[in-house]
């Protein structure tokens, strides 16, 4: 199957990289597109910039709608800017589920920080893929870390699933908490705190603040210090307040982000690396087994007469025409994936998906 | 994959202090299934050329009410084009009397809409025009 298309030809690509390597940000930005993508020049662009790769510092910043992770994420990056460290930001936004659409408002709150050429700041759309918004994240921060910068924010609301996975996919996960939104602190428990390394009571300068950061650490300091069976080790997250339009607690954040980096470096950095290279190996595996599995796709009409027959016909049978069985309830999901995987690796017998499907009836 | 959203950056150049059309637009885009970065208001031609650059849109619409657009309009595309965004489509609405639009389309405005166009006409015309995505 050939891979290249037009405008991702070897050379063109070749030529991309290098410009985005040696500093050309529209090359990088296009770069990025292609990730986000995920076309054949991502490919490309991966396979040269991985191994660049591995020296970033990866922050995810998450938490709910409002909370002011946006805002937060510009006075890190005032801060960071302060010491000349570059810093690139990703920042996510979900796309409408309906539309396909989305409307990517980050950026408002960074633009000050747009003109200055050691910062790099991208807004991606959610696009709703299961496992993808990692996928494009993780590939995106390598991207960034290749070509020389070696903080990457990665800011997602932490609603959804896949908004988690992006923050414990990073090294350092600081969960952004306000005051007066009381009732979530309940919620924040049952999912965010889980990845935490770092929680941020943000709007310190409104009423509560100390409150919630209060409540916050005595909870923390109820949870059992080991793991129970079954679940991820709890963390043990230091509690700390900032008001990010003073930045007033931003520089003890920043250092509370450097001193992890410094205070665990091999073991807790092994074990995330590990995590986030396993999510992206089967994200990319998962897209290779949909892209052959659509590729068996034949002669539909054919497949149907020698369903209708029921004979044991020897030719193979388009995923297509097993998805229909199992919406009809005339095949069981198991059978239809296993089908699908022994016609992949060639050890299959298609004519036994009908002798299945005529075999459900039976109570089993 | 060819059928990925188009991306459109909105931005407001010039000192008014209003961005609720601004706002409006970038919502109703998004419902007929663009993706639209929004950077606020205040934006000098510069910051907008250069998160144009960073976000890779295809389109960059420019809301301006202030009267300043025989100014900043071009500047935003001679930007566009010293920067190696030829490709990237410009649109402008607002205010603009109609005497002005000839100077806009030459600095390289694909098209100036005016406070009566339907979101859906807009949504149409990038659709139409915008650069070939691969
Ligand atoms: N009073 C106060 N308001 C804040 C603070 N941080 C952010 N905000 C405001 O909270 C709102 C949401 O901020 P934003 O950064 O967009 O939140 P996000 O949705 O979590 O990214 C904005 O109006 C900010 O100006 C803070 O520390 N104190
Ligand atoms: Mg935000």
């Amino acid at each position: 199957m050939a891979r290249t298309q037009p405008g991702a030809t070897p050379s063109a690509a070749d030529e991309l990289c290098d410009a985005a390597l040696s500093g050309d940000r529209r090359a990088l930005a296009r770069l990025l597109t292609a990730v986000e993508n995920r076309t054949p020049l991502a490919e490309a662009a991966m396979r040269r910039f991985y191994p660049m790769a591995g020296k970033a510092q990866l922050i995810g910043v998450t938490g709910p709608a409002g909370a002011g992770k946006s805002t937060l994420v510009a006075a890190l990056i005032a801060e960071l800017r302060r010491a000349e460290r570059p810093v690139a930001v990703v920042a996510v936004d979900p796309s409408s589920p309906i539309t396909g659409g989305a409307v990517l408002g980050d950026r408002v709150r960074m633009q000050a920080y747009a003109s200055d050429d050691g910062v790099f700041i991208r807004s991606m759309a959610s696009r709703g893929h299961a496992g993808g918004l990692s996928t494009a994240t993780t590939a995106a921060a390598a991207l960034f870390d290749a070509a020389g910068f070696d903080t990457v924010l990665i800011e997602t609301v932490g609603a959804g699933q896949s908004e988690v996975e992006v923050a414990a996919t990073a090294y350092t996960t600081v969960v952004v908490e306000a005051p007066e939104m009381g009732d979530e602190i309940q919620a924040i428990k049952a999912g965010l705190l889980e990845v935490a390394d770092i929680i941020v009571v943000n709007k310190g300068d409104r009423p509560g603040a100390h409150r919630t950061a209060a409540q916050l650490r005595a909870m923390l300091a109820d949870t059992p210090r080991e793991a129970r069976p079954g679940r991820p080790s709890p963390k043990h997250p230091d509690v700390l307040l900032t008001t990010a339009p003073t930045g007033e607690g931003v520089a003890e954040l920043l250092a509370a982000i450097d001193a992890r980096r410094s205070a665990e470096p091999s073991t807790a950095d092994g074990s995330v690396r590990l995590k986030r290279a396993e999510a992206q190996v089967w994200a990319v595996l998962s897209d290779r087994l949909h892209e052959r599995i659509r590729a068996l796709e034949g002669p539909i009409e054919e497949v149907a007469v020698a369903a209708q027959a029921g004979s044991g016909s020897e030719r193979s049978v388009p995923a297509a025409e097993l998805l229909r069985c199992v919406a009809a309830n005339e095949l069981d999901p198991y059978t239809a994936a296993d089908r699908l995987l022994e016609m992949l690796t060639g050890t299959g017998r298609p004519g036994t998906v009908f002798a299945n499907r005529r075999a459900r009836k039976d109570p089993t | 994959m060819t059928d990925r959203p188009i991306k459109v950056l909105i931005a407001k150049p010039g000192l008014d202090g209003h961005d609720r059309g601004a706002k409006v637009l970038a919502r109703g885009l998004r419902d007929e299934g663009f993706e639209v970065v929004y950077t606020g208001l205040r934006q000098t031609p510069e910051m907008i050329v250069t998160a144009a650059l960073q976000e890779d849109v295809d389109v960059v619409g420019l809301s301006i009410l202030s009267g300043a657009h025989l100014t900043l309009v071009p500047r935003v595309c001679s930007l566009l084009r010293e920067r190696g965004m030829d490709d990237v489509l410009v649109a402008t609405g607002g205010i603009i009397p109609d005497e002005d639009v000839p100077a806009l389309k030459d600095a390289g405005v694909a098209a100036v809409f005016g406070p009566g166009t339907t979101i859906t006409e807009v949504a149409e015309f990038l659709r139409a025009n915008s650069r070939p995505r691969d």
